[in-house]
């Protein structure tokens, strides 16, 4: 008999489901009714002819819970494919969020300056406020969301982790 | 030329018929009145009224069990469905196939808090393994049919359906037969791996010491599953034990039988697994009353999972040779398999295996002695299972001690015989159970293996026993105690008896009569035989009062927190072994 696991990892785990009424909340009831942990979710129809939608989710726990997880998620029914992006070879992930910092003065400037160095976009201004849209990984995002803290952050909308994997193949 | 229109009523009837459905236990009200109108309107569905709809679903659930078919129960919107909560949850933790139509307010109403209204999707989305709110009478017919499809395919369980009015009452020409219908996205594995098959046969034939550990499942995936099951049992010559669901999976006579394990399983069936090399678990969960602690069960075996849910598979205790598939398929391969390489045991190991087995036998774990005109409760129910075993009957039980006095001395040699509320432990569960298994077996015996607390949960449908004749034999372990509550109590809280005491009991005879039913009080041992003689022997339904010690236990035990080998035989294990803090907190 294998050793209970301890160590606790994170996983980004792709879903394709049916687009249907409940769907979603199926899969919400199902981490938060199992005491299982999100990090991240986002879902959205991804293949209108057939109705079926994508949800990445972050999640994380022990190998063991892992593994439940992913079993829990296959056996909902109108679960067509679940795919765990981190261990069966590598994806590309990406988030986006839209960070809004007001101000004036040398802290504008500055905000500007940071925004070009991360290469966050400029998509709405006012003399005392910039909307930035960056596009990267999370880690990536979060740094760029604690420079702006001390410059006038005052509001963040995050959309939450999309995945894809490498290679020729489909989900 | 005008081409056939139905109602949205008439495709339910018509769907069900379809599916081969025969009765459906139900409760009327105003969101289903188009379905009831359309119920009058035939004879091939047969509607069972129930006095309350969690008894509806508990009926349908004993009526699936006992016949291994769908369970169809019909309900209406607000407080019906919600009524029929508890049951769907029972049917779930145990895999039960039901189908429960819901009805609700009209689409336009939805989400306006509208008379009767509840959110039935949004409550049962936990509670059921599906469920569908059909909004166009254009996807009734199909929804209907894949809800049946989804209830029986893959490890079983409650789907609810849910009926707006007007979509009951609206009109349309379609209608999909079943052949015409095929799910988009649900397709349970069934064949199991048959790398992993081969690995395990070839574990067990070099098993020393193996056990087979049988659960529900296995009634789940069919006759033939128990009919293969014993023979690649018998043919190793190894131990079989089963859970509580799994009784009668395996012949509870037969010599290879050590009983059923777990919390109050047999002394020989705890050690069995506590000391196997190889254990072949076959449609069983590793659920918490199974294991004891985990990381004391089993530590020196090999591990052989075999279930149709992924998501038993490592989700308690780590397995070593998983195989996802359904029972009936692998049993199948396995034997073969085992048959074309010769496989045999080793006779010197099996040998000494079987010793320690008999050894463990003699300490007679479930032995009692019965003496005086007081019944002793175990007794009782022994002597009831002595009395009726002729019969072959289906047996129901309510929940606590005489629930597990009834797995401990009664024995199944058959498959759905035995119902009993496993996962969810519902007390009420078995009188509407035992109305489900009646109306599936007019010529029967039909038995619920009562206590007076439980009994009192849903004693109400005692009148539907009584308006359909059902000859119902109900048998009340009454200890005027709710006794497993007082034997935890006495073990884990300083015997400070909080609320378990049973006040203010009915009188059960007079209660009986006063629904037309037949009462019998028994308080003298040397009564007993004679009265249950005359209570299998009465062709109506008896409620039959036994009065019994008020406080005896239950034995043998595990306590919560505690290993296998830690077992407790008797009230005089437990002053040597008292019960850890981390125990109590367990339930
Ligand atoms: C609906 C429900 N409520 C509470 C419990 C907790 N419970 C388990 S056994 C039991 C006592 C049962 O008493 P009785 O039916 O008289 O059976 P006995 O243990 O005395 O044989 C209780 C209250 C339960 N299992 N189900
Ligand atoms: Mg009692």
């Amino acid at each position: 008999m294998a050793p209970m696991e301890t160590h606790i990892e994170s996983r980004t785990i792709a879903v394709l489901v049916d687009n249907e009424p409940g769907v979603l909340a199926r899969v919400i009831g199902l981490f938060s009714g199992r005491g299982y942990n999100i990090e991240s979710l986002t879902v959205t129809e991804v293949d209108v002819s057939h109705g079926l939608s994508r949800i990445t989710v972050v999640t994380s726990g022990t190998a063991q819970i892992l593994e439940q997880i992913k079993a829990q998620l296959a056996r909902l029914v109108p679960v067509h494919r679940v795919r765990d992006l981190t261990v069966e070879g590598t994806s590309v992930e990406r988030e986006l969020a839209l960070i809004k910092v007001a101000g004036a003065g040398d802290k504008r400037v500055e905000a500007l300056r940071i925004a070009d160095i991360f290469r966050a976009r400029v998509v709405d201004s006012s003399h005392d406020h910039f909307v930035f849209e960056m596009t990267g990984k999370s880690d990536k995002l979060d740094v760029f969301v604690d420079l702006m803290q001390p410059l006038g952050l005052i509001d963040v909308s995050r959309t939450g982790v999309v995945a894809i994997s490498r290679g020729p193949k489909a989900l | 030329m005008a081409t056939e229109q139905f109602t949205g009523a008439e495709i339910v009837i018509k769907a069900l018929k379809d599916q081969g459905v025969d009765t459906v236990f139900g409760y009327p009200g105003g969101a289903v009145l188009p379905i009831y109108d359309a119920i009058f309107q035939q004879n091939d569905i047969k509607h069972i009224l129930v006095r309350q709809e969690g008894g509806a679903v508990h009926a349908a659930e004993g009526y699936a069990r006992s016949t291994g078919k769908v369970g169809v129960v019909l309900v209406t919107s607000g407080p019906g469905a919600t009524n029929a909560v508890t049951g769907l949850t029972d049917a779930l933790m145990d895999s039960i196939p039901l189908i429960c139509l819901t009805g609700q307010v009209p689409t336009h109403l939805i989400g306006n808090d509208a008379f009767q209204e509840a959110d039935t999707t949004g409550i049962t989305r936990p509670c059921t393994k599906h469920n569908y709110l059909v909004r166009d009478i254009e996807n009734l017919s199909r929804t209907m049919h894949e809800a049946f499809y989804v209830a029986q395919n893959g490890r079983p369980g409650p789907v609810v359906i849910d009926l707006p009015k007007d979509v009951q009452q609206g009109k349309s020409e379609t209608y999909l037969v079943p052949e015409d219908v095929k799910h988009r996205s649900y397709r349970p594995k069934v064949d199991g791996e048959s790398e992993h098959i081969e690995q395990a046969v070839e574990a067990l034939s070099k098993a020393k010491r193996p056990i087979f550990y049988v659960g529900g499942g296995v009634i789940n995936s069919g006759n033939r599953a128990s009919e293969l099951l014993t023979e690649f049992v018998r043919l190793t010559g190894a131990p079989c034990t089963t859970t509580l669901m799994g009784l009668g999976a395996y012949p509870g006579t037969d010599k290879q039988f050590v009983g059923m394990l777990g919390m109050h399983g047999t002394y020989e069936a705890n050690l069995c697994m506590y000391n196997c090399d190889v254990m072949v678990n076959v449609g069983a969960r590793f659920d918490d009353r199974i294991t004891g602690v985990i990381d004391q069960f089993s530590p020196d075996s090999t591990k052989i999972h075999i279930d149709i849910d992924a998501s038993s598979i490592n989700k308690n205790v780590m397995v070593d040779i998983p195989i996802v598939g359904d029972a009936e398929r692998i049993l199948e391969k396995m034997l073969q398999i085992w048959k074309a390489k010769k496989h045999s045991l080793d006779a010197q190991s099996a040998k000494s295996w079987w010793k320690r087995i008999e050894e463990w036998r003699s300490k007679d774990c479930l032995g009692y002695s019965q003496d005086g005109s007081e019944i002793k409760p175990q007794h009782a129910i022994k002597r009831l299972y002595e009395l009726t075993k002729d019969r072959k009957p289906y047996v129901t039980t309510e929940v606590g001690q005489h629930q597990m006095w009834a797995a401990q001395y009664f024995h199944f040699d058959e498959p759905k015989k035995w119902m009993t509320s496993g996962g969810l432990g519902t007390m009420g569960y078995g009188l509407p159970a035992a109305v489900g298994a009646q109306i599936a077996h007019p010529e029967d015996l039909v038995v619920d293996v009562s206590g007076e607390a439980s009994f009192m949960m849903n004693m109400q449908e005692l009148g539907t026993i009584s308006q359909y004749n059902l000859p119902v034999k109900i048998f009340i372990v009454n200890n005027q105690w709710m006794g497993m509550v007082r034997q935890w109590q006495q073990l884990l809280h300083g015997n400070r008896h909080s609320e378990s005491y049973s006040d203010s009991l009915p009188d059960f005879v007079k209660l009986a009569e006063s629904f037309g039913i037949v009462g019998m009080r028994c308080e003298k041992a040397e009564d007993l035989d004679r009265m249950i003689q005359e209570m299998i022997d009465c062709p109506h339904p008896v409620l039959f009062d036994c009065q019994v010690t008020k406080e005896e236990n239950c034995y043998p035990m595990i306590p919560s927190g505690a290993a296998h080998y830690e077992m407790l035989l008797g009230p005089e294990d437990l002053a040597a072994k008292p019960i850890s803090e981390e125990g109590m907190v367990l339930v």
